[in-house]
């Protein structure tokens, strides 16, 4: 009877600590999933900012290094081919990202006077992601460009 | 208190695109950190940005969290005529900034 105890609780030992060894390969895998940046709601964003015109590709062209080592400073330039006049002229320029917290980085509003569409900025990256901008034309057309940028040292490390 | 940096040229050709390069200290704190305890640091950006040229808008800004600290923003406008160019930073907790240059156009 004694010894029958005895080999239920080794039993019931091993059981604890081999579960403990399964927690302790599965407890990292699932914080590095949980730590994984999701895709965030662009595209919702997006059709929410164009409504239900149609988004042209070409005409811009975004400027951002395909690699970078720090995601908390890239360096962001956005130029609209057109000719800034009162008749055709581009009167915003969005940027989005698809894995950041929050998709939208930056809304640039422009007119006739910038004499010049391009902007620039620094823009912080969570992840390996892919950047969008979106030039919205006077004539109300919408027209974009994206740019894949892998980051190795991601900002918002410390976030969750 | 806030710091900003404004490049613009001092003289430019009537008609003339030149390009203003703008820079403020500001920490912008993104609303998804958390401090050594695990307090969450409540989100602390500049929000707006404009810029003002001779009292018309030239263009204004929507920054969101994911701008850099320290936003240094980049444009160009057109040179028409001699007076002044006005920046407006404003942002979370009142915060606002204002600083100008000048420019004399030929």
């Amino acid at each position: 009877m004694a010894h029958q105890i005895k080999r239920l609780t080794r039993r019931k030992f091993l059981a604890a600590t081999g579960g403990f060894g399964i927690a302790a390969i599965l407890a990292p895998r699932a914080a590095a999933q949980l730590n994984r940046t999701q895709p965030n709601n662009m595209p919702e964003v997006i059709t929410r900012l164009v409504g239900p015109a149609k988004v042209n590709e070409g005409k811009v062209k975004i400027m951002l290094p395909p690699l970078v080592e720090n995601g908390h400073l890239v360096p962001l330039t956005v130029r609209v081919d057109s000719p800034m006049t009162e008749a055709d002229h581009v009167k915003a320029i969005h940027v989005f990202t698809d894995k950041n917290p929050l998709p939208e980085v930056i809304s640039f509003h422009l007119g006739p006077r910038a004499g010049r569409a391009s902007i620039g900025t620094r823009v912080r990256l969570a992840d390996t992601e892919t950047v969008v901008a979106i030039a919205q034309l006077s004539d109300g057309s919408f027209w974009s460009d994206r740019a894949h940028v892998v980051v190795t040292t991601a900002a918002c490390l410390e976030e969750l | 208190m806030a710091n900003a940096r404004i490049e613009v040229p001092k003289t430019a050709k009537r008609g003339d695109i030149i390009d203003i390069r703008t820079l403020i200290s500001h920490n912008m704190e993104t609303g998804y950190r958390r401090d050594y305890l695990g307090v969450p640091l409540p989100r602390d950006i500049i929000t707006h940005f404009e810029c003002k040229y001779n009292g018309v808008e030239v263009c204004h800004a929507v920054l969101h969290p994911a701008i850099s600290a320290n936003p240094y923003l980049t444009f160009s406008t057109v040179a028409t005529e001699s007076g002044t160019l006005e920046f407006t930073w404003t942002g979370d907790n009142g915060f606002t900034f204002s600083e100008s240059a000048s420019i004399t156009v030929a």
